[in-house]
């Protein structure tokens, strides 16, 4: 019986997050769209799953939230600081530099979630991974200090990801 | 009420339209590629971000019902902002291939995935990720 | 207030596509003109809600949604062409 419902269900996690997106598409919660929502939840990763070959183990699912409000809160000062390099300072005086983080993550959501982060972060985009997945290349706009940089990407939301996916 | 409910919708689209206007005068000011890929993905997704806001106060001011629809561009946008920044870098990373030399050593057995391949395992298959214990495996394709 | 406002954000906006235009004819690499087609989508979607307000109506959020998904992957398109010379491998 569980077999069954691994085989149906591969991804539960995505069956739910496609019943929630489809019904923000469909812009209200009636019985019929929760009913389609959980019929498109099962079709498309029954589908998809030959091409999901692992599932990312979320050990604790509670600190995601407050690993997106760090994000979200991260992304406005990210505006504020961009804008204020971007008007006030000479493109002279920037000391852009390219910074490479060295990483004790290791399964690829993981990572991806952390390149993303990243970019969306104040003065940093990440560009390049190296060829066996333990190094992240990240181009920062003005970093007097790269160690500095490394150091708190690495606290900041490596932590918090390790806490999370391992 | 109205008068706070308005003043912060309009407080909201002026800050969002200052927000997209820096993002692109940057894109058009900086002088060099990467630097300039930090203007839009930043900028310009709060713009964004703003405006959907604004609009999402609106119809319910408005309207009285909720919208879904303004939240899920914004997520979308946030998801892939990203992705379109780190495929430009790639891009510009790869045409000039002169420019290896000037990237920071990753500090591992590989180069970066732009120029150097991913090592292949124990059973002949591309590891994509090598296990912490044994970095590198034996030599891949050259990319 | 909110017409002022509205009036504000359409400026700013049209302003931001011409200096993507710009950044679109100058540009010295093929990377910079991606970047800035890929900004152009993203300008012209925040036009079409602020447009949506403007009348009133909430039809345009379908357009807006659309334009975004189109652009990420027409972007995605021509940065996978540049890298390996074929699209869908």
């Amino acid at each position: 019986m569980t077999l069954l419902l691994k085989k149906l269900f591969p991804h539960p996690l995505l069956t739910a997050t496609l019943t929630v997106v489809w019904l923000m598409l469909v812009n209200g919660v009636s019985a019929g769209s929760v009913i389609m929502g959980l019929i498109l939840g099962t079709i498309v990763p029954f589908l998809t799953a030959p091409f999901w070959p692992d599932r990312p183990t979320v050990r604790n699912p509670v600190r995601i939230a407050a690993y997106i409000l760090i994000v979200l809160w991260d992304i406005v000062r990210a505006n504020i600081h961009v804008a204020y390099l971007v008007l006030f300072v000479p493109s002279a005086k920037l000391r852009t530099r390219f910074v490479t983080v060295p990483l004790e993550l290791t399964s690829a959501e993981a990572i991806t979630v952390l390149a993303g982060t990243i970019t969306m972060t104040p003065g940093t985009v990440s560009a390049d991974v190296s060829g066996d997945g333990r190094a992240l290349l990240i181009h920062c706009l003005d970093a007097p200090d790269p160690d500095a940089v490394v150091a708190e990407i690495k606290q900041r939301y490596e932590g918090r990801l390790k806490e999370i996916f391992e | 009420m109205d008068l706070l409910i308005e003043g912060l919708i309009a407080f909201l689209i002026v800050g969002a339209g200052f927000f997209g206007i820096v993002g692109s005068f940057g894109l058009a000011k900086l002088p060099d590629l990467m630097t300039r890929l930090h203007g839009p993905t930043k900028a310009t997704t709060l713009g964004i971000g703003g405006v959907l806001i604004a609009s999402m106060l609106f119809f319910l001011w408005e309207r009285g019902h909720f919208s879904w629809h303004e939240l899920l561009i914004t997520l979308f946008l946030f998801l892939t902002a990203p992705i379109t920044a780190n495929f430009i870098a790639k891009s510009f990373l790869h045409r000039r291939m002169s420019r290896r030399t000037e990237l920071p050593p990753t500090g591992s057995s590989k180069g970066w995935a732009t120029f150097d391949g991913p090592p292949i395992g124990a059973d002949g298959e591309p590891m994509a990720i090598a296990p912490a214990d044994r970095p590198g495996g034996r030599d891949g394709e050259r990319g | 207030m909110i017409d002022i406002a509205l009036v504000i954000g359409f400026s700013c906006f049209a302003a931001a596509l011409v200096l993507n235009l710009y950044r679109l004819t100058v540009g010295p690499s093929i990377a910079d003109r991606v970047l800035a087609l890929d900004t152009m989508v993203i300008n012209g979607i925040a036009l079409l809600i602020l447009y949506g307000m403007y009348e009133g109506t909430a039809v345009y959020f379908e357009a807006s949604l659309l334009f975004a998904m189109v652009g990420f992957i027409s972007t995605v398109a021509y940065c996978k062409f540049i890298l390996r010379g074929d699209i869908i491998e």
